[in-house]
């Protein structure tokens, strides 16, 4: 056992906040696609190696040697700081990816570099009406007609389909194969003629996701990632590290910070929260949650640099467990805040630009997306413990 | 023994389910959650008599029971009803009934009855004041602030001074500012009232009625959760056995059937707890504010777990403005903070 990092781990620490503490006036708050601002935030973090840290120059990326515990560093401290890690997006996080991972050569160099700037954002167009959890009976189909393929079909739930430049999406291009080999990858314009993007409101009351309808459009079929019918093992590929972004405990760390500092703020017939038995022991049993989820993550990061170290379960059970305790933590905020916790939109009392609410919210959204809590609980059972599977699942 | 509601009770409730399924159906309640008036639906109501449930026929009520008035929220919360109720039809008469005077009673109690008049309620400086609300009576007049007063789109209002008293205020009263507040909850409109020497009528006799107005107004808050809950179990178990994945009732995965059966289980017994508390305001009225707090207490937390629950059961459907269930999600959110959250009434009746 050693947690130390060493010294010139500690340097760099040193350098990280040197660096925020003289740029941080220049960071969005929340950082968005399309927004001058965060893509100017961008540019700078990637110039500063602290975004696409591992990613080559030549597609954009700041090219630095990969070093986990740097790359931890940062998230650490631009956490701690409460400041913007740069843009995100599915783009980012999970396309950009897959690309270094099974892209063509001429993929990599069209796609990531622009991907990377904020100038071409993606959607992911994976679920459709009838399947989600099931995600491998998707029906979207895909012919191909001379260069191209040409797509019918149906996608929902498609977050920032309405902004994206393009879609990288699982069409159904070998309707004879069993149902998880007729799978393919594909990568499309949002502008080819043929598409029609409908955006539905959820339950926080923004537009952010869309069903998008597919009437014989026509995507040339270098647009393909890996092979005819490998769609499925592309897309896992990639899977985890969805799963993995939307549950990340140093964010739930400094959400916890936050939360903590309203307890001291508020207060309920002139007594502050935090001096409420009640609410201060649901507050410890948050705060013991994320310390379980940040050491936890410690492991897994450990497993990644030490050969012999089994971490399997212990990543397993993170997206459950992040996107649950998320939700839990910013529901004690607003029962914190009270009546004053209900505030939404033009209310004068509402604090943080209503992310709380949001979150409470947003987060039960991410308990469903990237796949429910109850498909969570199946896998963390079947291929974590070893559990026989339901049988006529097995063959379906 | 007979632990039941009676042929009158179900009749009752009926004809507000016949209502509000013909008159407010979804697309109607989405259209008043987006600004739009609800003018001929209180009409309705008041013509079903939801005002004057409480109002005794000598003031031209129908003279029935906390009981009904827990019956007929329950109704409302299953409907997400974007009606005034429980400060028009519960707080406010009962307020007039118990702490006003004969006089204040021959003036109010029949227009509320009639629907001439609607009176919001302004209590929280009572039930865990927050920082900037309070109010201070000199002079018999008003100063300072109440947040979320229920009810809030009304002619005037039932105010609890910081002390123990009550006071009638009218919407249009020199010196009160009137600031409506946008919450998560579309179906019901709340406000800020601002107090700057405004003109008062006190309740005489509010000291010792206080305990038991409040816990009216709380077992209808509860028992709205109940139904919106209710309603929301309902939709998932429709829904488990409509929606096929991996080619099955996804009500077949053992997974989802507990989820349902759990929401089941938690929230049944709350059905009992509702006709107990809210029958014990006839027959045990020294307890009535203690069964009141703890059912309201108790059904915020079955509510929540519901809420989330059921739309979990959904799937990403829960989550879209699709099926709408959220309104009933945030309706089961608004009433657990409103007049004490469940930690706030569990410290009141743990003393
Ligand atoms: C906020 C949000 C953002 C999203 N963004 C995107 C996006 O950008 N792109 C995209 O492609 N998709 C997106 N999705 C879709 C998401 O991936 C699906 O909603 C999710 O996979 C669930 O599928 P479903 O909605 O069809 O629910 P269903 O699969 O119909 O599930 C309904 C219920 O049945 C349960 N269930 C289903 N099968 C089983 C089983 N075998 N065992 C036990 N229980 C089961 C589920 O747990 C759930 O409770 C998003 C969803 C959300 C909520």
């Amino acid at each position: 056992m050693d947690l130390t990092y060493g010294p010139e781990y500690d340097a760099f620490r040193a350098e990280v906040q040197a660096f925020l503490a003289a740029n941080r006036a220049h960071a969005p708050a929340d950082a968005r696609p399309k927004d001058p601002a965060s893509i100017r935030w961008q540019a700078r973090l990637i110039a500063q190696g602290y975004t696409a840290r591992i990613i080559p120059a030549a597609y954009g990326g700041a090219g630095r040697p990969p070093d986990i515990l740097k790359s931890r560093i940062i998230a650490e401290e631009f956490a701690s700081a409460g400041v913007s890690m740069g843009l995100g997006g599915q783009g980012i996080s999970m396309l950009v990816p897959t690309l270094l991972e099974v892209g063509t050569e001429a993929q990599r160099a069209q796609f990531i570099a622009p991907t990377l700037r904020g100038d071409m954002v993606w959607c992911q167009g994976y679920s459709e009406p009838g399947a989600g959890s099931d995600l491998a009976s998707l029906r979207t189909s895909a012919i191909v007609d001379g260069d191209d393929f040409v797509i019918n079909g149906q996608k929902i739930w498609t977050s920032t389909a309405h902004i994206a430049d393009w879609m990288f999406c699982l069409v159904r291009t070998e309707p004879q194969a069993p149902k998880h080999d007729g799978i393919s990858f594909l990568l499309l314009r949002m502008d080819t003629p043929g598409i029609e993007i409908r955006p539905l409101i959820d339950m926080t009351m923004n537009r952010n996701f869309n069903e998008v309808f597919f009437t014989d459009v026509r995507v040339p079929v270098t647009q393909i990632v890996g092979k005819r019918g490998d769609g499925w093992k592309v897309a896992n590929v990639i899977l985890k590290n969805e799963r993995d972004s939307l549950s990340n405990p140093n964010a739930a760390l400094a959400r916890l910070n936050a939360l903590r500092d309203i307890m001291r703020e508020e207060t309920i017939d002139g007594d502050r929260l935090i001096d409420k038995p009640a609410f201060r022991d649901r507050l410890m049993r948050i705060e013991g949650r994320v310390m379980a989820l940040l050491f936890n993550d410690l492991r897994v990061l450990s497993s990644q640099l030490n050969h012999g170290q089994d971490a399997s379960l212990a990543r397993m059970v993170v997206k459950l467990q992040g996107t649950e305790l998320r939700h839990e933590l910013e529901r004690l905020a607003i029962d914190v805040m009270g009546e004053n916790g209900l505030a939404y939109g033009s209310n004068p009392y509402l604090r943080d630009r209503g992310s709380w609410q949001y979150a409470y919210m947003f987060y039960l959204g991410l308990i469903i997306g990237g796949g429910t809590s109850q498909i969570q609980k199946n896998i963390i059972a079947e291929r974590g413990l070893g559990l026989p599977r339901e049988s006529k699942l097995a063959t379906a | 023994m007979e632990f039941g509601l009676s042929a009158e009770q179900r009749l009752l409730t009926d004809s507000v389910v016949r209502y509000l399924r013909d008159l407010a159906p979804l697309s109607r309640v989405r259209q008043i959650a987006d600004g739009g008036r609800a003018d001929d639906l209180i009409a309705g109501i008041t013509e079903l008599g939801l005002p004057a449930l409480l109002i005794e026929d000598t003031h031209g009520g129908v003279g029935l029971t906390a009981l009904d008035a827990c019956l007929v929220a329950e109704v409302l919360g299953y409907h997400v009803a974007p009606v005034p109720f429980v400060a028009n039809a519960v707080i406010a008469p009962t307020a007039l009934r118990l702490a006003g005077s004969p006089t204040q009673q021959r003036a109010y109690l029949p227009k509320i009855a009639a629907g001439e008049m609607i009176f919001g309620a302004g209590l929280s400086s009572r039930t865990g004041a927050r920082a900037g609300t309070g109010v201070h009576v000199r002079n018999g007049r008003l100063s300072g602030a109440t947040r979320f007063v229920l009810d809030f789109a009304a002619d005037a209002y039932i105010i609890a001074d910081s002390d123990a008293g009550l006071h009638i205020v009218m919407a249009d009263a020199a010196g009160l500012e009137r600031r409506a507040l946008e919450t998560i909850d579309r179906t019901r409109p709340i406000g800020e009232l601002i107090f700057t020497d405004t003109p008062a009528e006190p309740l005489p006799n509010a000291a010792g009625a206080f305990a038991t107005i409040l816990a009216l107004g709380r077992a209808a808050l509860a028992a709205d959760t109940l139904g919106a809950a209710q309603y929301m179990l309902d939709q998932a178990v429709d829904y488990a056995k409509q929606r096929h994945q991996f080619g099955r009732p996804i009500g077949s995965f053992q997974a989802v059937k507990h989820m349902c059966a759990e929401m089941a289980a938690n929230l049944e017994p709350t059905r009992a707890f509702m006709w107990y508390a809210g029958n014990s305001f006839a027959a045990l009225p020294d307890e009535a504010p203690r069964l009141a707090s703890h059912f309201k207490a108790h059904i915020s937390e079955v509510g929540t777990f519901v809420a989330k629950t059921a739309t979990e059961v959904h799937g990403g459907m829960g989550f879209t403005d699709l099926v709408g269930l959220h309104y009933w999600f945030k309706r089961i959110g608004f009433n657990r903070q409103m007049l004490g959250s469940p930690e706030r009434l569990r410290e009141d009746v743990s003393g």
